[in-house]
């Protein structure tokens, strides 16, 4: 097999699909709050307990999509937190958001084991079964990509128009990123700049947790402590790399996952000659040089990480 | 207790008679077998295969009454020394863990606490006076369970996914492919190494990759590859845990660990009184029930071949069979 002939296979791409929706998810929470001026580095916990709620409902009885939604309400329970102390109260951005990291992921841990205290092997639930419309299926090479991909990467891939639409299209988005580039200026309209932040930031956390959830309910089936391995992290660089730009964030969390996916692919092909973990950092290294390229115009949102104090200019 | 006997004695003659009588009380309990206090300090939730067989064979022995256990999960190998001393320092008896990522940390640690009895997973040999290791050196069955893969395999491809290369993991899988080559020489393997010991999703994929190459079993070194062989349909070999139930008609066989030999004799020499810095690794071995085949589908392998599994494994154990070991990173072979 010929290194390009791994573009060629469906299943290549399908792969590069799979791995890059919960970063889809995870880097259009994180945009939706830098949009608006928060920088928000809870991601990676709010993907961890989103990741395990999810799951818990849905082995506690509810229905998948239900799990879905519980996950990102609390998800968005944890954007509140973070938003009460970055805006009306202004601390600092980056210490919170860490702060929100360790106690999401802590108390994701702890939930699972107190209510799990003696479970030999992880319990398992039905996770979402791949689906896709027939007229996909039909079409040659798609088709096969198509069908291996979950109601929820579908629900990603919907995200980035629509988000798109919102921020670019709609008063509710131009009144967002105003409250990112200069909130004076929102302020001086009649709008309500905490309030527009603080449901940017639960907006944005809601979507993080339901990038989580998409790894138990979706790409596995079971919760597994340090699941989320990173992949929050990942998403905080890859708005960098989408310079703030839904499509861009797509096309990044693509690439990132294409980088994942080939590596696989490499490893296994020519494993012998060159250590595994040259393998390994191919998508962080290929992501830095990305980033290092696409982020040199980057127009970052002018107000971002600096808190808005009524009165004050 | 006799260092303070002789301490307390120079203190004066009054307070002999009183130290006596306190030492005799001391001794009278530790004679009605007050049991072991245990500790356990795991890197990975005890769910996780590898500290599950630990986890387990510790529980049996709190059932017992032999000890008390208490246990330390996920604790992150930047932490690992704090916690060691905490144990040591709250003077538990016995502590077993594993120490992959902090080799010689923890044997400074262990050599500061010399009453304490460390018995640590470890890639490297037993430290004196008190540092024991064990792992699971289970190569005898990954072969067994190689010839039962080499004997089902029809692409001739077989996948093997794996966390780091250390020389434990490297054993087992060259052990694994021994078998499978002895069986079918054509056979070729892939190899992967996905860098973490707990990352289900990303071992999925590597496992999906290798089925698109064409592997019809896949050695499941880590959770996640078997999810990925029964979805596709497409066999997988066990490590460690028996998971025939979670995926019927995907296990073609699988090699457990066990434990409970390493913990028992540990246990019983430091409640003797006898315990030293020792290599528990050959307690996981076939002979002495330190690892086992679990039970064939028969639906997935064929009865002369299980004739031919069970011909070589009692070879094994008496000895007219030698497994080799090869702790060398194995790579893939196409």
């Amino acid at each position: 097999m010929d290194v390009l002939d791994i573009l060629l296979q469906a299943s290549f791409w399908a792969a590069t699909l799979r791995i890059a929706t919960p970063l889809i998810f995870g880097t259009l929470g994180e945009l939706i709050c830098e949009r608006a001026g928060v920088l928000n580095l809870g991601i990676e916990g709010i993907m961890t307990i989103g990741a395990m709620s999810g799951w818990l409902f849905v082995y506690l009885g509810v229905d998948l999509w239900t799990g879905i939604l519980l996950a990102a309400m609390i998800g968005a329970a944890f954007g509140l937190l973070h938003g009460i102390l970055t805006v009306p109260l202004g601390l600092s951005q980056h210490v919170t958001g860490i702060g929100i990291t360790l106690l999401a992921s802590s108390l994701a841990y702890f939930t699972y084991r107190v209510l799990l205290p003696d479970v030999a092997t992880p319990p398992r639930i039905e996770p979402f079964q791949p689906w896709a419309p027939d007229w996909l299926l039909a079409v040659p090479f798609l088709g096969p990509v198509a069908g291996q991909q979950t109601a929820l990467t579908w629900l990603a891939l919907v995200l980035v128009p629509l988000l798109t639409w919102v921020l670019y299209r709609t008063p509710l988005g131009l009144a967002l990123r105003t409250c990112g580039e200069n909130p004076v200026a929102a302020e001086a309209q009649g709008l309500d700049v905490y309030a527009i932040r603080i449901g940017a930031i639960m907006a944005g956390s809601a979507l993080m947790a339901v990038g989580g959830a998409f790894l138990t309910l979706s790409a596995f089936n079971a919760f597994f402590f340090e699941m989320v391995s990173g992949r929050g992290w990942i998403c905080i660089a890859l708005v960098v790399f989408a310079s703030w730009i839904p499509w861009k964030a797509l096309l990044g969390a693509l690439l990132f996952g294409a980088f994942d996916a080939f590596q696989v692919r490499l490893q296994q092909m020519m494993g012998g000659a060159v250590p595994y973990q040259l393998f390994l950092m191919l998508p962080y290294v290929m992501s830095i040089l990305a980033l290092v390229v696409m982020a040199r115009r980057a127009a970052y949102p002018q107000a971002l990480m600096r808190a808005y104090v009524k009165g004050q200019r | 207790m006799s260092r303070d006997l002789l301490a307390r004695r120079r203190m004066g003659g009054a307070l002999l008679g009183s130290t006596a009588l306190c030492l005799a009380m001391l001794t009278a309990t530790s004679a009605a077998a007050e049991p072991l206090e245990v500790a356990a300090i795991y890197t990975v939730p005890v769910e996780q295969q590898w500290v599950s067989r630990i986890h387990k064979a510790l529980n049996a022995a709190v059932e017992r009454g032999e000890i008390t256990y208490s246990f330390s999960e996920n604790v992150a190998n930047t932490d690992y020394e704090r916690v060691m001393r905490e144990y040591a320092e709250q003077g538990v008896d016995v502590v077993f863990g594993e120490v992959f990522g902090v080799e010689r940390a923890a044997r400074e640690v262990a050599a500061d606490y010399p009453d304490v009895a460390w018995v640590m997973g470890s890639s490297f040999g037993p430290e004196e006076p008190n540092f024991s290791t064990f792992d699971n050196y289970i190569q005898e069955c990954s072969y067994l369970t190689g010839l039962a893969a080499g004997a089902s395999t029809e692409s001739n491809l077989i996948g093997m996914v794996g966390g780091y290369p250390i020389p434990e993991v490297n054993r087992l899988m060259h052990a694994f492919m021994a078998g499978a080559l002895e069986v079918n020489p054509e056979i070729d393997f892939l190899v992967t190494f996905i860098g973490s010991w707990y990352d289900p999703p990303k071992a999925k994929e590597a496992a999906f990759a290798m089925i698109d190459a064409g592997a019809d079993i896949l050695y499941a070194e880590r959770y996640g590859v078997a999810d990925a062989a029964k979805e596709r349909g497409v066999l997988a070999v066990g490590n460690v845990i028996d998971t025939q139930e979670e995926y019927p008609g995907t296990i073609v066989a699988s090699a457990l660990w066990h434990m409970e030999p390493t913990v028992d004799q540990a246990l019983g020499k430091v409640a003797a009184g006898e315990y030293a810095a020792e290599n528990y690794g050959p307690l996981s071995h076939l002979a002495v029930g330190g690892c086992s085949i679990a039970p064939m589908d028969d639906a997935l392998v064929a009865a002369d071949v299980q004739a031919m599994v069970a011909e070589k494994e009692a070879a094994i154990r008496d000895g007219s069979l030698a497994v080799a070991v090869d702790d060398s990173e194995p790579t893939s072979t196409r």
